[in-house]
Order: structure tokens, then sequence, then C-alpha cells
């Protein structure tokens, strides 16, 4: 395992450092509370720099943090002391890509949760088990939102029911306003 | 599944930060779950309720092991349904809930139809989830189909087969290893991750096999690998070829060395990184190699990315510690990174310019520093202090500006130990630069008249006992460490009043009024402050300007020689079994256990400044001094003369590494074997070393020390005494034997058999020489040392050598010869002169000092010719400096 690029964690934070979606794959942070602690430091300790236009990057406890914030929103990749600083931003640079696209360009918080399971597909697709499975951001984004065509069903059929479902919902929605 | 989930009491306070899981609970959540058992089954409703159980897991919530039984089984319902977007919900599902053995059963079938399913995402995704929950026995029954997978046309699938395999192999390492046909028939995959997820598994499969590994690398670097992450492992893989195959590249020319700097060249920044990084981490690399490296990373310097410009100047810096000369090419790019908004890449940066400065640019360095030090946190104020005490040990003429700069730091704002950076700092270069030391003491005094810190405050205390009584004026500390006596803490007090105590025993002019003010802590509030303050009033004499006794000195504060574990140990014996006795601290055994492996890699790193123990060790001789005074047996010998470098006994990668160290007492001489057990399943017990001396006449055994335990990898040492004449050069070959109990080790329990055999290992022989009885010790001044020794102790001969390849090589020759040291540099002999002269100097063994003057001549035909002339301090001892050149 040493030898092969790794990747430790990916982080998605909202703007107060609460976190959104996380997915952890080392055994550096046994419980949650390690968890959050690590979040806590990561999140105080990059708050104030820029990383709206280019990827940042800083060192925690012997951890290579790359980062990015888009709106409200800051995306966190971490991998060890001694990994290849390039590799772990490629990483990142696919995953906030991949949600730019399934999001359709509204990258922020809202709309992240609104969407969880996808961004949360989004990181099952990018990083297995800590090891790299794909870094391109539209592949990414392709195998996620494939799903949303069920094959099985008719095509028609699929989406006029589909049609059908968020009619309803957008109804109660405005009838409840 | 792009739309919305909605709950609908969130709808209306939508404005107030929206969360469409605000207000979520774990039973609501479980309760809604009971949808999944719905004979009609609503598909997004389902995806909906596995979304909040995800978000209630990714937030931290745990499901109880019957919550999450219940969920499983639910979950596993779920596989009735066509949709597929519930189906990528639910495999994600049944990964973060990671089913017990006995309930992974359930869902195997279904997942192994969604395996040789039509669709490419059911087989990718049903693979990764299969891998992860199941064991051995099962992973047999779907091995056919995996084998398949990973040689799939579709990407996707192949590397979701692959990857499972790079997880499998941790556990289940005999099947993967089964597949490295399909494997490799992967590695030459068209699509680009495949091949990076195939070469993974494939050097994971063969790792332990360094042929195969070197075959692999020589085969890869040739052809094309397409991904740039496959680059990248492969650029590693090679390294740890080079690494292992120990080419030196000062005689030949580094293998794959041409293919790590043609990857400079490649278009994707992370493969040219990787190959830059490998190069500069080569061992025992060469400027001409590093050069290449050095160059793309210092483009990367000015790149706008800062990824970039951190990778190269955090490599560029590592560099800078052992070669620093490469990288001062880059150092205009570091200065304009000084600035640079990202604070750790404008630290690394002035940290690698300190390492790589020059001492003309010591002052402007440390201006730029002063403004940056007040914008960056204390972490990063650790680096700098610890790159600026480095700085000044390189330039001690430059100690001046650079203790001023730490002592002004000193009195900033900062956190524990940044303060303790500070003031180890000051105290290394106060110990390693003699100018150093009355101002530097001076800071240290000024700054625990404010100091937060008890630990720092003793600390420099105790510093202060010991150097400062040793200053032109130890008078003028006595106020600031009484001032600690009257302000302080229990716990400082107590350690100003020794050191008071200190200067009174040193200086004897200060004792009086050292006694007045030791009188005055008799009434101090706390026992400790009391008790010492008595127990040196009680000691130190009668207060009046007497010297101290040396007893008295040596009881107070001589150095404590009894390991401290080992007191620790017979206290606590003492404790245990009470008894009228007063403890005796003759009792407490002197040896120093060796410490077991781990612990060791922990105190690996040098403890530094106050921590370390005052004189740090300098020279292995002290250290063999220490060890031999340890053993009772040989406490009799008397002082050591010298002690041999170590003479390898063994072959290296052998099963046991011995080497032996020659320590040369006055009439007697002991051997140290060094042994190192290489086989984890071995544990060796009473291991001594069988010499037979029948070659070294002059020598008899007087006794030997075995090992009572060599464990795997802990180096252990087995003695053994022989006496000779005194004062005589006695030389001797010996031949040596490994003679031991061996007991099987049980690696997975670390235990060891009960039963052992007895067993002997031949070992390489090896003689005590005549430069043995000769101890390296310079003169600064060869000719007035020559000059002042009786001109009557000279000896002059000539010697013909005989032809030889080179000058350097016969000067060489005679200097390991002798064993002394060469001076004045004059060991180096000047490219094609036909003559050199050379100075020797050292100690004959009886405290002889002995000079030599060596005149070499070679001629066309290559034969060498030398004068050599010898004084020394014994007339006898000149003679037998001929002797030993006569008989070499």
């Amino acid at each position: 395992m040493d030898l092969c690029p790794s990747v430790k964690n990916i982080l998605l934070l909202d703007s107060e450092g609460k976190r959104i979606a996380a997915k952890y794959f080392s055994d550096d942070w046994p419980t949650n509370t390690a968890k959050e602690a690590f979040e806590k430091t990561v999140f105080t300790k990059t708050q104030k720099t820029n990383a709206r236009t280019e990827v940042e990057i800083a060192m925690f406890e012997n951890n290579v943090v790359v980062y990015k914030f888009v709106q409200d929103l800051h995306f966190y990749v971490t991998g060890g002391e001694d990994e290849n600083e390039v590799i772990l931003s490629t990483v990142l640079q696919g995953f906030f890509d991949a949600i730019d696209i399934l999001l359709r360009g509204n990258v922020e918080k809202k709309e992240a949760l609104e969407n969880l399971d996808l961004i949360l597909l989004c990181i099952d697709e990018i990083v297995d088990g800590g090891i790299i499975l794909e870094t391109d951001a539209t592949t990414i984004a392709g195998k996620v939102a494939s799903h949303s065509i069920d094959s099985g069903a008719p095509l028609s059929e699929q989406t006029l029911s589909q049609a059908i479902a968020t009619a309803r919902e957008h109804l109660t929605r405005s009838l409840l306003k | 599944m792009a739309q919305p989930l909605v709950k609908k009491d969130d709808d209306r306070d939508e404005e107030v930060d929206y969360s469409p899981f605000m207000g979520i609970e774990k039973g609501a959540v479980l309760q809604e779950a009971r949808v999944f058992n719905d004979p009609q089954l609503d598909a997004r409703k389902c995806s909906q309720v596995i979304t909040k159980l995800l978000y209630l897991l990714n937030q931290g919530e745990t499901f109880t092991k019957f919550e999450a039984t219940d969920v499983f089984f639910a979950v596993t319902k779920l596989f009735q349904s066509k949709d597929i977007g519930l189906r990528r919900m639910v495999y994600l599902m049944i990964k973060e809930i990671s089913p017990s053995a006995d309930e992974v059963i359930i869902v195997t079938s279904s997942l192994m139809k969604d395996m040789n399913s039509r669709t490419d995402m059911y087989r990718a995704n049903a693979i990764r989830v299969l891998c992860r929950i199941i064991d051995g026995t099962l992973l047999t029954q779907i091995e056919r189909y995996l084998k398949q997978a990973i040689v799939d046309k579709n990407p996707v699938v192949a590397s979701a087969a692959l990857v499972s395999g790079i997880h499998l192999l941790q556990t289940t390492p005999e099947i993967v290893k089964r597949w490295s046909n399909e494997v490799q028939e992967a590695v030459q995959s068209r699509a680009a991750l495949v091949q990076f997820h195939a070469l993974a598994l494939l050097h994971q499969i063969r790792q332990n096999d360094r042929l195969a590994i070197s075959k692999l690398v020589t085969s890869l670097t040739k052809g094309t690998v397409r991904s740039p992450l496959a680059q990248c492992l492969l650029i590693r893989y090679t390294s740890q070829v080079i690494r292992e195959s120990g080419v030196n590249s000062q005689t030949v020319d580094r293998p794959f060395y041409d293919y790590l700097e043609g990857c400079l060249r490649h278009k994707a920044e992370m493969v040219i990184f990787e190959a830059a990084k490998a190069i500069t981490e080569l061992s025992n690399v060469t400027t001409r190699e590093l050069t290449p490296a050095i160059t793309v990373l210092q483009l990367f310097l000015s790149s706008s990315k800062p990824v970039l410009r951190f990778a190269a100047v955090r490599t560029l810096n590592k560099v800078a510690m052992t070669h620093p000369m490469p990288v001062t090419s880059c150092n205009i790019d570091m200065e304009s990174l000084i600035s640079d908004q990202n604070r750790s890449i404008a630290t690394l940066a002035i940290t690698t310019l300190l390492k790589t400065g020059n001492e003309s640019s010591v002052d402007r360095l440390m201006k730029q520093i002063t403004n940056f030090m007040s914008d960056i946190a204390d972490e990063f104020k650790i680096v700098v202090v610890e790159a600026i005490r480095s700085l000044c040990l390189k330039f001690p003429l430059k100690y001046r500006s650079l203790m001023n700069f730490l002592s002004n730091i000193l009195r900033e704002e900062g956190g524990f130990d940044y303060k303790k950076a500070i003031v180890d700092s000051i105290v290394i270069l106060i110990r390693d630069i003699p100018d150093a030391k009355e101002s530097g003491l001076l800071h240290l005094c000024e700054f625990i008249e404010d100091c937060e810190f008890t630990y720092l405050s003793t600390q420099i205390l105790h510093f202060l006992g010991n150097e400062g009584p040793k200053t032109s004026d130890p008078s003028k500390y006595i106020r600031y460490i009484y001032n600690r006596v009257i302000l302080e803490n229990a716990t400082v007090r107590a350690s100003a009043v020794s050191t008071l105590a200190k200067f009174g025993a040193m200086v004897d002019t200060l004792k009086p009024r050292v006694f007045i003010l030791l009188r005055r802590c008799l009434f101090d509030n706390d026992d400790e402050v009391r008790d010492r303050a008595t127990l040196y009033l009680n000691t130190l004499g009668d207060g009046s300007v007497t010297e101290t006794h040396k007893d008295v000195k040596d009881f107070l504060f001589g150095s404590f020689d009894i390991p401290l574990t080992n007191l620790e140990i017979t206290l606590k014996n003492y404790l245990q079994n009470p008894a009228e006795k007063p403890f005796d601290i003759t009792s407490v055994p002197r040896e120093v256990k060796s410490q077991p492996l781990a612990e060791k890699k922990a105190t690996g790193k040098k403890p530094t400044g106050l921590g370390a123990p005052p004189p740090p060790p300098t020279s292995a001789a002290d250290a063999y001094e220490r060890i031999l005074t340890a053993i009772p047996e040989f406490a009799s010998f008397g002082k050591l003369f010298k002690s041999s470098a170590p003479v390898e006994l063994t072959e290296a990668e052998t099963e046991y590494a011995v080497n032996v160290v020659k320590h040369i007492f006055d009439s007697h001489v002991v051997f140290q074997y060094n042994c190192t057990n290489t086989i984890a399943e071995q544990l060796l017990e009473n291991v001594t070393v069988v010499v037979d001396a029948s070659e070294a006449e002059e020598f008899s055994e007087v006794g030997t020390k075995p090992i009572k335990s060599l464990p795997y990898d802990t180096p252990a040492q087995t003695f053994v005494a022989y006496e000779k004449p005194e004062g005589i050069p006695a030389i001797g070959k010996f031949s040596n034997t490994l003679r031991f109990t061996v007991k099987e080790v049980d690696t997975s329990t670390g235990e060891a058999e009960d039963d052992g055999v007895e067993d002997e290992y031949q070992l390489e022989d090896f003689e005590v020489v005549a430069a043995d009885y000769i101890l390296k010790v310079g003169v600064s001044n060869f000719k007035n040392a020559w000059e002042s020794m009786d001109a009557e102790s000279e000896r002059v001969d000539e010697y013909g050598l005989g032809a030889r390849e080179s000058l350097t090589e016969a000067v060489n020759a005679v200097i390991n010869l002798l064993g002394m040291q060469p001076c004045e540099g004059t060991e180096v002999v000047t490219s094609n002169s036909r003559s050199h002269t050379c100075l020797l100097s050292g100690v004959y063994i009886g405290n002889v000092k002995v000079l030599v003057r060596l005149s070499f001549g070679i001629d066309g035909s290559k034969d060498v010719a030398m004068k050599l002339a010898v004084r020394s301090d014994d007339v006898n001892v000149s003679d037998v400096i001929h002797e030993i050149v006569a008989s070499g």
C-alpha cells in the first residue's frame, strides 16, 4: 500500500465549518470526535486564506491538505505527509468540478444539501478505500448522473412519472407557503 | 434525483438558513424506513429515506446493532426495484452499514446477479460492494467472475475489480495472487486508469520478488505508460529498484536515471514533480544528477498555482539540508516567496534561504525575517527559530546579530513550544560558540525575570548554575537568581536555591554572600526550598572564603551515572520488602538495558537544547567508556586508551550481523562484539564469541561477558577481555566463532519456544595491529610542536615502498598503517606531483606524544621511496614507530 498514492479523506464543509459530507479512508481518526477535531483545525486554519481562485495547500498534523472554497462551500482533500501534492490537488479539482457539473453551476450549501445523494455518490466514484478511482470531472459526473434514467423501465414512461412527481412536489410546496 | 428532497415542515422558514435535513431525528427516519417493506415500492421515496440515513451516519450518528440489522434487512428488499438511482443508493448504504458475516449471505445472491448484469454500472458497483463485505470462502465462489471483470472491456468494471483486488490482497493474499495473469493483461489496457490500478495491484502481488519488480520496471520504463497516475507509480517503483540495487553513482551511471530525467519533460505536472522529487531523494545524489530536477522545481516556484509553489519549495527545502549549493541558484525566486500569501510557502522559503545563505547575506535576511515573524503562527515561528539556530552554528561569526534576533523574539508574545524552541536555541549557541556565552546568559537571565513557564525557568536556572560560575564575572548573575527566590512559585524557588549553591561551591569569593542568601531561604514556607537550603549550608563549609572540598562538589553536583530506570526498579523492590537496612545505592545495577526497538525509534530524534543530557555524547569514545565502566569485571582495567572503529566480521545480509570494536587499555584489551540477530523467527540466548588466540601469543584471555538474550533486530554486545604485557604494543590475529542457543519464535505472538538448540556460526578473523595503540590527536601548529620536542629523540630512516599505483595511494597506506592524525591537510597529494611531505601526529599508548614527518618521492617506474622522521617524548617510542613501518 505504501507506494500507491492514497487519499486519507475528502471533506465538504460549510462556511461555519459544519460537515456537509465527509468520507475518511484512513484509520488516523478512529472516532467521530477525532474527525470533528481534525475538521475544526483544518477549517479554522484555512478559513482566512483566499482559496477561491486557485487550489490552496497547507500542512496539519503531518498531513498535506489541499483545499478550495466556492461560495459557502469548502472542499478539502487530505493526504499523507509524503504524498505528491499535485496528485492530491488533481483529486480535489476532479471533486469540485464534478460537483459543479452535478449541481449545474449552483455550487452553494443549500443546493448541496438538497442533492446530498449526488455528492455522496460523487465521493464514492472518486476514491475507493483511499485509492484514487477517477479524477476526470466529466467522467465522475457522468457516472453519478447516469443513474437518473432507469434502463429497466421504458424511457417515456419514466420521464412521465418523474414529471408528475415533480409537479406534485411543487404543488405541495406552493400550497404550504 | 436532481430534484430537491422536501420535508414539509422545513418549507416555512426557508429564508433562515434552509436545510432539507433541519430537525431530522434518527428515530423518525428509522420509522420512515418502513417504506422499504411496501409491496409497491416508491423508488423516489426510498431514495430519499436512504439519503437521510446516510446523512445521519455522515454527521457521526451511530446505529445500534439492532437498528443496523433492521435497516440492512429492509434495504435488501429494495433489490426488487429496477430503478438504477435507488440501486446506487442501496449499494452505498450496504457499504456504510458493513453487515456482519452471517448477514452478508442475504445480499450475496442479489449482488452476484448484478455482477453479471448487462448494465456496466451495476457490474462495477456490485463488484466493489461485494468485495468490501465478503470473506475468503465466499470469495472463492466469485473468483471466476472477478478474474473476468479484470479484463472486462469496460474500463469502469475493470477498475472496480482491480481496486477491489488491491483491498482484498490485504486480507486474502493467496486468492488474489492467482489473478496475476489477468492483472498483467490489464496493465496493457488502453484505458488510462485501468493501467494505473493494474500496475498498483501487480506491484503489490509481486512486492516480495525483487527480480520480478526489477523486470516489470525495466519493461515498463521502455514502453509507454499512458496515465499520469500510472507514470507516478512507475517513478516510485523505479526509485525503489534504484534504492535496492545500491549502485553507487560516483563510479557507474545510475540505472534508470535517464528514465527519471526523461519524466521531467512529461506534460503532466504531477509526473514532472514526482520525477523531480524522486531524483532529489536518490541516495548519494550527485550535483550533476540534481541539476535538471532543481531546474524544473525552480520553474514551479514562480507558478501561479500555490500547490506547485508549495510542492517545489518543500522539496527544495529538503534538498538544501544535504546539498545547499545546487539550491542557491533558486535564491532569487525564493526571496520573492517570502511575501507569499500562503504562509506555509513563505516559511519554507525562509528556512530554505537560511540553509543556503552565505555569510554576507545573513544580515539582509534577518531584516526580512523580522518583518515576517510578526504575522505568522507559532508553529511556523518554531521552524524559523530552528533554521536560525543551524545558520548560527554554520556562521559562528554572525552570532551577534542572530543572538540579538533570538533575544528580541524571546521578549515577544508566544506559546510554550515557541519559547522553548528559542531558549533551546540560545542554550545550544552558548554551548557551541564560546564568544556568545556571556551575552546569551544575560538574555536568558532577562527572560526568567518575566517568564510564565515554570519548566523553562527551572531549566534555565539549572543551566545558569552550570555555566554562570565559569564566566568572567559570576557575581552579576546572583541578583537575577535571588530575585527568583523572592518572586516565584515553590518549584522555581527550589531550583534557584540549587543554582545559588552552585555559585557558592564553584566561586569561592562569592561564598560568604551566597551563604547569607541561603540562610534567608531557611524561612521559606516550602519544604523542598528549606531542605535544599539546609543541605547546602551544611555541606558547603562554614561560609568563609575557602575552597569547597572536591568530594562535596562531586556529591552535590557530580554527574549521576546510575541509570534512572534501574534506580526506580531497585527502589520499588526495596519498598516492597521493607528491611531494617538503609537503602544502598551501590546495589543498583549500572548496566544499561538495551532499549526495545520501538522505543529507540521514538527517541530517534536527538534531544537538543535543555532536554539533552548536559555534556551531549560528543564522541563514540565517551559512549564506549561509559559502557565499559558499567561492567564491573572491566572496571579494574583503568582508563580506556583507544577504541577502534568497528570491524565487520560478517558479510552484509547474513543471518547474524557481527562487528567488533577493539578497546585498548594499558595492560588489557577488550573486544566488544556488537551482534544483531536478523531472523525474526529466532531468539538467541547465551551468546558468546569463542576466540582462538593461538596466533596472538602475547595475549591471554581473562574473562568474557555473554549476551543473555538476543531477540530479533535488537543489537546487543558481548565482550571478551585479554591481558597483555603492560605498555607493549602486542599484536596478533584472532579467529572467532559465535556460539549460542537458538530458540524458535512464533512471529505472530512473539513468544519463544522453551527448548533451544546449541549452535555455532563462523565469523571472520581480525587482527590487533600497531595502529590500535596510537591515538589520532592533531596539533594545530606542527612546526612549533616539532621544534618544541627534544631533537635527541629524533629517529630518521629511509624506506623503499616498492611500486605503487600512485603517490596518494602510498601516502594513505602509511597513514593507515600508523593510525595517526594527518595535520594541516597534508594527507592530500596534489595531482601529478613527484614528491610529497606528510605530517602526522598522535599519542602512543602510555600517553607519549609522537610526531612524524614523512617525505615521499616517486620515480618514473612508480617506485616510491619514503624518508621517515619521528620525534616523541620517549626515544623508545620513536624506535617503535620505525619498527611498525619496517614490519608493515
